[in-house]
């Protein structure tokens, strides 16, 4: 590791005041405006995280509710048993767990069948736990803790905080030098003696952890869980629509998209909400043939014209 | 021994849905997962014409076909061509087309949601009890079996003997020599992928006859395809057959004997066993 120029302490500077400004929220922001931020720090933490894998890899994964769900259901049974602040270091461990074996099992591969694999997962998991559920008679767990949602947000943020560090810091390791590689291509990354699906492994076990997290960490705000809440599919699609929004090739790139669409989501679901399931895939196209680099490609091109004009 | 039959009888109506997946990404190469919606509208006209005119699902087939031919034909040109255009290699094709196909696989589940709202729904057609050694089964479930069987069959004869066969068979193996030997690599890619949209439509008008559906069930349908084609071998007609007919047996068996609400699991559990042991499906020969 090279040491730390002063850009990028300036960097971590304006980054730690700009969250230690987030942090604030809750005091001046009614309950409403709070409610926003909680579900804009959720997909900031899950989208970011989603991109730190398949930005690179530009693997699709769909998995984030299986993982989400998860999370949640490591809150609603551990709360019974254990404090509160155990849950989440242990929902950050199965969730990276069953990332390593989902991994184990198609990352080796080429990639349409990991986008297979995690396009059912949530539904799998799903499917096995009502089967337990049946099994064991129980229906929907309640979780009924103390925690509001200015807590939830905060610990968002510090998710948020620590997905941004580790994401640079993966940046600056050799890890990530050789996903940049195996990015751009494999047959080379594997020629100059990388080993491509043991850095692919590690490096999904990241959204597989943080998902299962902010899973464990969103789970008071439902009070009720059920399978069918726990693991919904459209949570997959919307972190993948974010991300690719934004931009998958700069860290902050998540963000961008995050914070517009979540806007626009919460218009729509008011005003069509009927039409939610149309309009998501209408967003779908839109990216892939108006934005196929997200927003953050289009601050780029943006950029590079003004270069152009400035030495011209 | 019924479990066996059932299971069969399943699997025989996957093979066809299999085969018209297989078709797009075998053939086509192009990963459609807006598959299983194709197969819920098939299933939504035969409904539509039963409920309404009383038209037999078998005939409607007839119907459903030509017009989800010219409906796949038309996606694979206004969206797909251009993606297969810009793309540089296979794997950013492969990118774009599993996004494009799901955001039109959401646009098609929001019309038919609009359309026909968000109900469950089945017909009862031919279903008058069959004896087949000693146990019974619903005719339809076997008059659907023998017209997918029909239907494989002519395609698999297509396939092999004719020479448009012979070019879809040409493009799948090997794109880049198909080119020099005088085929039309674009134009048959489009006819494989139309022609893979309306196999899984009239799979789904059959699956209509003794399965409920509804506007949102054909994303399961997609995986289970898709589990399918992978183990049978991507671009083979025999293992997708086999394949179909395997997860066919399992799900039966899962559903009987464990739990009904487990037969997707199940599904995963045969995929999983494919990708860590015969990943290259299992006629395949193992590549580089």
């Amino acid at each position: 590791m090279s040491r730390l120029s002063a850009r990028d302490w300036r960097n971590l500077v304006l980054v730690a005041m700009a969250l230690g400004v987030t942090a604030c929220l809750p005091w001046t922001a009614g309950a409403y405006m709070l409610s926003i931020g909680v579900t804009i720090a959720m997909y900031t933490v899950l989208a970011t995280s989603w991109s730190l894998f398949s930005g690179p890899t530009h693997y699709i994964s769909l998995a984030t509710a299986a993982f989400f769900g998860v999370g949640t259901y490591v809150t609603g049974i551990g709360i019974q048993y254990l404090p509160y602040w155990t849950l989440l270091p242990i929902a950050g461990i199965i969730g990276a767990v069953m990332a390593a074996l989902v991994g184990l099992a198609t990352l080796r591969l080429s990639g349409v069948y990991f986008v297979i694999f995690t396009l059912g997962l949530a539904e799998f998991v799903r499917q096995i736990i009502t089967w337990g559920q049946n099994i064991s008679g129980t229906k929907g767990i309640y979780v009924l803790t103390s925690i509001g949602e200015t807590h939830i947000y905060w610990q968002l943020l510090g998710l948020a905080a620590l997905v941004w560090l580790l994401g640079w810091l993966i940046g600056r390791s050799r890890l990530g030098f050789a996903l940049r590689i195996i990015g751009d291509d494999e047959a080379v990354a594997r020629h100059s003696g990388i080993d491509t699906a043991r850095a692919k492994i590690l490096l999904f076990m990241v959204p597989g952890a943080v998902a299962a997290i902010t899973g464990a960490i969103l789970a008071p705000r439902y009070v009720y869980i059920e399978p069918s809440l726990a693991f919904s599919p459209m949570l997959s699609f919307q972190v993948v629509i974010m991300a690719l929004l934004g931009g998958t090739g700069r860290l902050w790139g998540p963000l961008v998209g995050v914070i517009p669409f979540t806007f626009l989501w919460e218009a729509i679901s008011v005003s069509f909400p009927n039409q939610t399931t149309l309009l998501l895939g209408v967003c779908f196209l839109v990216i892939v043939y108006l934005l196929p680099k997200g927003f953050v490609g289009l601050i780029d091109a943006a950029k590079k014209r003004m270069g152009a004009e400035g030495y011209a | 021994m019924d479990v066996i039959i059932t299971g069969l009888l399943l699997g025989g109506t996957y093979a066809l849905i299999a085969m018209g997946l297989n078709l797009q990404y075998g053939m086509a190469r192009i990963m459609n997962l807006a598959n299983g919606e194709m197969l819920v509208a098939g299933g939504f006209v035969a409904f539509w014409l039963w409920t309404g005119s009383q038209i037999s699902p078998l005939l409607t087939a007839f119907i459903v076909a030509p017009i989800a031919f010219l409906m796949n034909w038309l996606i694979y040109m206004v969206f797909l061509r251009p993606l297969v255009k810009r793309a540089r290699s296979r794997g950013q094709l492969e990118v774009d087309s599993i996004l494009t196909t799901f955001g039109l696989s959401f646009v098609a589940v929001g019309l038919m949601l609009a359309l026909f709202g968000g109900d469950y729904f089945s017909y009862s057609y031919l279903s008058t009890p069959l004896n087949i050694l000693g146990d019974t089964y619903g005719a339809n479930r076997v008059a659907a079996f023998l017209a997918a069987v029909v239907i494989c069959g002519l395609l698999w004869l297509w396939l092999s003997r004719s020479r448009t066969g012979m070019t879809i068979r040409a493009i799948s193996v090997a794109p880049d020599s198909a080119r020099l030997v005088g085929i039309d690599v674009r134009r048959t890619a489009a006819l494989a992928f139309a022609l893979g949209g309306a196999v899984t439509a009239t799979g789904g008008t059959l699956i209509s006859t003794f399965l409920t559906l509804d506007a949102s069930t054909g994303v399961i349908f997609t995986l289970k395809a898709l589990v399918i084609v992978i183990m049978g071998g991507v671009g083979d007609v025999r293992g997708t057959i086999v394949a179909a007919l395997l997860l066919g047996l399992l799900e039966t068996f899962v559903a009987r004997l464990i739990d009904p609400g487990l037969t997707l699991a199940a599904a995963y559990l045969l995929f999983v066993v494919i990708l860590l042991f015969r990943p290259q499906g299992l006629f395949g020969r193992p590549t580089t």
